[in-house]
């Protein structure tokens, strides 16, 4: 896959004509985004439609950990947890991907061997993203050589508030060349920041331009995650990248998204704003933990008729 | 009559949503117009007066957000709940102001039909006193009213409960916070009413009330540079004139007690809106509205 | 999915994400086999003993049997309305302002089961009577309620007096918004009312006969005389009404101009339209997309207000075009009490016959036709969401209301241009503008003949915002302060 979509590249060649690129995408009008999502958050889905959105949702989840306390015991039970969501039953989808740091990749690689569960790590100093471009190389280096099948990496959001596009651009593809063909790159903005929806599509603009194969809301860090506005904002960007360059992006909100039902908003979202070919793991993912459990709860009053409670599901 | 010993009732403040005690853990004894005890109430002090602007700082972005529909709804809401308790309010006017029982109800109805009156105001007030302003020049210009902030309240130390109504609910009808010190003398009808206030859909801390000593808790009130407004109607000369000079400090915006003729405002008077402008600033946007293209045609 | 032994992670196998039904329940509302006239606090029929039958327009099903008003019932209604007039406009403003909260209140309180109600006797879509319908109508009563003891404050002098009777006939469109519209100003100002629904969409107004009857209000204050165009005229004529408002086609409005000529009744009309919907190059694209849909397809394009225009701007309109066509084809066309419909069906036959009429009109007069692929149901009236490109200010679907799901897309190349189109009609109630420049917005608005603008939005109402039009679109306003002079005697 080129580095800059050909059809973009005068885009990149400057710092002044990224900007004006960037500059130059639509504006997005924020009361009438809002209201479009929440339009989309009315519609019910019930019955076999929910069955079929609760398995999907299930199979698109990156089963992330990322604390200061996680350990080796951690990262294994939550690699178990991903391969087997419901021990009592085995119908269950496994989970897309477990989301970790760099120094529990190998941990995680190993625990999830023969499962097809990819391993996800953050990288470049994640969350907040400050050290300088060979730290956050070498941090990619060791989450690939580790085993790492996807890179989550953070952008510079000091770099992009401050308006210098191409440093953030050059870094994203200095990130891209680290993972070479042995891992996808998901390139994460952390909308909270960005705080203006213009910046958002302008960063999923960017980063697409930059050969993310991802684009993703958040680090689930900061007070704003994925929302259901931003996350149609970032489909809205894929979906046009598409029609432009025949490139396929995907989409990964994270941080948030604890309930079904918000799973199932968010799938909504993708069926009627890019429609099928993202209703895949391949392309799209939830970045959660606590959702995981509530799918599965859901999942068996499905099966059931029975309203679940937390006792009948695993911790992890 | 039975033998029955009746359950009494532990009036607490109401500040932030909640019923706490005063923290100073003092309380004083209310009596009834003939000096017969009725209860304890809490005599705040002026760190009570501290948390309840804290409260009231906290709840005013989200409830001068609102949209003035929603705001309308719940001051309706209140209306609405206390004709379910007019009895017991009733019953606290009887013995607070010492009326008789049917005077007591005309006073009780008259404060709900307050808040109604003041919920219908909530989205017609901007339509009153703002507008567009026809400017001489190419430039859209719109004057529209703005709540003023956390708002001190000296309610009437006569009028227990149509008094006080009627100076809480122009205040937040229009998006302001309240501080309110209720009446010295007659406390009861207002904790009672932050019952009301808890259970109708307001949001906590819009409406904080304290009892106790005016002078003691209003004088720190006055002072306080994060409140932006206080009314004195239930101040005295001398205290107005000294919470006046207060709160001068930061420029609070002062509405001074109304000029009264004999003993007592009359409550039951047609209340017009001054109690509402008391309460606003005034924002006006201009914006540039020019020609369609460069040639400045008219098409 | 994956076999029981070795749960596979991968893609998802790829069934299409289909929404199950999802029926609104019917059982929240009990529709009786016959209605009467709702006259001086009582059910009654029509003195000629005539029904008339009310379907639902998306299965054709018989929903009820109703009385059919005459001129004698008409009489009857206005001799009720004016006995009920001397007590109702001396109650205090804050009496009649209570029985008004206390109807917004019971409207919010029985709102699933109106919501439903009109879907069926409408054909609008529930998501639509759930979240439009029925929430503009609660709010219309509550801020009109609210007017009720403040009428001094109103702008129009001290103690301003209501009119007396008003005569009102209302539109199938928005039956229970219109109503509302209608009777909540009227009461507020103290006049009493005798209101004719349409002939297609009687029952919210019965319905809202029942909840004057829960909430207490005096007979007599509303009468509601369900009946057909010889009512209406009936109503509109006679000489003991003092107030007649109308919205509807702008025919009948002309009808009425004439007829109450040369007496002292006071009028207001809310017709037809035929609203430019204007976009920029800068406009937020996405957005302008969603407003262009809204403004066309909400109540299947059955607005008065309705943008049927697309102005766009030449240099984006392929980019738009597509984006639109590709938003189209994601609409869900189909039972209107499902909550995931979004376009539900025409409410009559005699509609439907309009729409399609024109629709070929503008076929055979070369404009190219667009209609976004859908299953329509085999019973009751349905038209598929339809575009018309290549439409230039000759063709008829660019200058007659269609009243339909049809736009017609028109380019233009400057502001000016934009703007000399958009005026370009006979009518004036509404236009919308795209862009992000706030100065083109008030500089094009400046120059729109219209009642509304909106700006990157559309079809926006609320009941503190006067609504009306310019030209033939009708005079006077509704909603908002300045919807109270119309019931009152300054």
């Amino acid at each position: 896959m080129p580095t800059t979509a050909p059809a973009f590249a005068d885009a990149t060649a400057s710092d002044g004509a990224l900007r004006r690129f960037l500059h130059g995408l639509p504006g997005v009008d924020t009361v009438g985004l809002e209201a479009r999502a929440a339009s989309l958050g009315t519609r019910s889905v019930k019955t076999t439609s929910k069955a079929f959105a609760i398995d999907l949702a299930i199979s698109m989840i990156d089963l992330t950990t990322l604390e200061g306390a996680d350990t080796p015991g951690k990262v294994r039970a939550l690699c178990a947890k991903g391969a087997n969501p419901d021990p009592t039953d085995r119908t269950t989808p496994r989970v897309a991907a477990i989301c970790v740091y760099p120094d529990m990749a190998q941990t995680a690689k190993e625990a999830l061997a023969g499962t097809g569960i990819k391993v996800a790590s953050v990288a470049t100093a994640f969350p907040a993203g400050r050290a300088a471009l060979p730290v956050k190389l070498a941090d990619v280096r060791d989450a690939v050589e580790a085993g790492a099948d996807e890179i989550d990496m953070v952008i510079d959001r000091g770099a992009f508030l401050s308006g210098h596009y191409l440093k953030v651009y050059e870094e994203i593809v200095a990130v891209k060349a680290e993972c070479g063909d042995k891992a996808r790159l998901k390139v994460i903005f952390e909308t909270g920041e960005l705080s203006t929806y213009d910046n958002i599509r302008r960063a999923s603009w960017l980063g697409m331009l930059a050969g993310a194969d991802f684009i993703k809301t958040s680090t689930g860090k900061v007070g704003v995650n994925a929302t259901p506005p931003n996350t149609l904002l970032m489909l809205e960007a894929v979906r046009d990248f598409k029609a432009q360059t025949g490139i396929q992006i995907g989409v990964k909100p994270a941080g948030g998204i604890r309930t079904t039902k918000d799973a199932i908003k968010f799938l909504v979202l993708v069926n009627e704003t890019v429609g099928e070919d993202w209703l895949t793991n391949e392309w799209f993912r939830f970045g959660a933990s606590s959702l995981l459990n509530d799918l599965l709860m859901q999942r068996q009053k499905l099966s059931t008729g029975r309203y679940s409670g937390p006792d009948y599901v695993t911790v992890d | 009559m039975s033998d029955r010993l009746t359950v009494l009732k532990t009036y607490k403040l109401y500040v932030g949503g909640k019923f706490p005690r005063s923290e100073s853990g003092r309380v004083y004894e209310v009596t009834d117009s003939k000096d017969k005890w009725l209860a304890n109430a809490p005599l705040s002090s002026r760190k009570d007066a501290r948390d309840a602007v804290v409260a009231a700082r906290k709840a005013f972005g989200a409830w001068s957000g609102a949209t003035a529909y929603n705001r309308g709804q719940v001051l309706y809401r209140v209306a609405e709940m206390l004709e379910g308790r007019k009895s017991q309010f009733v019953h606290e006017v009887t013995h607070a102001e010492g009326l008789s029982k049917s005077k007591a109800a005309d006073v009780v109805e008259a404060a709900i039909d307050r808040w109604v009156w003041y919920a219908g105001w909530t989205d017609k007030i901007a339509q009153i006193v703002g507008g567009a302003n026809p400017v001489a020049g190419p430039f859209f210009n719109l004057s529209t009213p703005e709540p003023t902030g956390v708002v001190t309240v000296v309610a009437p130390q006569e009028s227990s409960f149509l008094g006080l109504v009627s100076v809480i609910a122009p205040v937040i009808a229009t998006g302001n916070t309240a501080v309110v010190i209720a009446s010295e003398k007659s406390p009861l009808p207002a904790l009672s009413l932050g019952e009301v206030l808890a259970t109708s859909d307001l949001p906590g801390g819009v409406v904080n009330i304290l009892t106790g000593r005016t002078r003691e808790i209003a004088v720190p009130l006055a002072s306080h540079q994060d409140v932006n407004a206080i009314d004195l109607t239930g101040a005295d000369a001398d205290l107005a004139r000294d919470l006046e000079i207060a709160a001068a400090d930061n420029l609070k915006r002062v509405l001074r007690p109304q000029p009264v003729d004999g003993t007592a405002a009359d409550w039951s008077a047609d209340p017009g809106t001054h109690r509402l402008t008391a309460f606003l600033e005034m924002k006006t946007v201009w914006h540039p509205t020019g020609t369609l293209g460069a040639s400045g045609s008219a098409y | 999915m994956a076999s029981a032994s070795a749960p596979a992670p991968a893609p998802a196998p790829a069934p299409a994400f289909e929404y199950a039904p999802a029926p609104e329940s019917r059982s929240v509302v009990d529709i009786a086999p016959s209605y009467g006239l709702f006259i001086d606090g009582e059910f009654t029929d029509a003195a000629d003993g005539k029904v008339f039958k009310t379907i639902s327009p998306s299965t054709e099903e018989v929903l009820s049997e109703v009385a059919r008003a005459g001129a004698e019932d008409v009489d009857r209604a206005v001799k009720a309305a004016r006995r009920a007039f001397e007590k109702w406009s001396a109650l205090p403003g804050s009496e009649r302002a209570k029985y008004l909260f206390r109807i917004a209140r019971i409207i919010q309180e029985r709102s699933r089961e109106l919501a439903v109600l009109e879907t069926l006797d409408n054909g609008k879509p529930i998501k639509e009577t759930r979240d439009a319908d029925l929430p503009l109508v609660a709010a219309h009563f509550f801020y009109y309620a609210g007017w009720a003891d403040k009428l001094d404050h109103a702008g129009y002098g001290a103690n301003p007096r209501p009119l007396g009777v008003a005569g009102q006939v209302i539109p199938w469109n928005f039956p229970l918004l219109m109503l509302a519209w209608k009777i909540a100003p009227a009461l507020a100002t103290g006049n009493t009312v005798v209101l004719k629904p349409a002939e297609t969409t009687p029952l919210s107004a019965l319905f809202f006969a029942d909840i004057c009857r829960q909430a207490g209000l005096p007979k007599g204050v509303v009468n509601i005389i369900p009946g057909y165009g010889e009512a209406g005229a009936a109503l509109v004529e006679h000489p003991d009404v003092n107030k007649v408002a109308f919205t509807g086609s702008t025919a009948v409005g002309k009808a009425i101009a004439r007829q109450v000529a040369g007496t002292h009744k006071k009028v207001t009309l809310e017709l037809g339209g035929k609203g430019a919907n204007i976009v920029f190059d800068d406009a937020p694209i996405d957005q302008a997309v969603e407003g262009i849909v809204t403004g066309i397809f909400f109540n299947q394009g059955q607005v008065c207000c309705a943008g049927s225009r697309l102005l766009v701007q030449e240099s984006i309109q392929d980019e738009l075009l597509e984006s639109l066509k590709r938003r189209l084809s994601t609409l869900r066309l189909g039972d209107p009490l499902d909550k995931n419909t979004d376009i539900g069906a025409i409410n009559s036959a005699e509609q439907l016959a309009r729409i399609t009429a024109l629709a070929d009109t503008g076929e055979a007069e070369g404009a190219e036709r667009w209609s976004a692929p859908c299953d329509l149901p085999s019973s009751g009236y349905w038209f598929a969401p339809t575009l018309f490109t290549g439409v230039t200010q000759a063709h008829t679907v660019a200058r007659d209301e269609i009243f339909g799901p049809v736009l017609s897309v028109l380019s233009f190349r400057t502001p000016d241009e934009a703007v000399a189109k958009a005026n370009n009609t006979q009518y004036g109630l509404s236009a919308g503008i795209w862009t992000e420049k706030g100065s083109r917005i008030l500089a094009v608005a400046n120059k729109l003949r219209a009642g509304v603008i909106w700006a990157n939005t559309f079809n926006k109402f609320d009941p503190t915002s006067p609504f009306g039009g310019y030209k033939e679109s009708g005079y006077g306003r509704e909603g908002g302060r300045h919807g109270l002079e119309a019931y009152l005697d300054v």
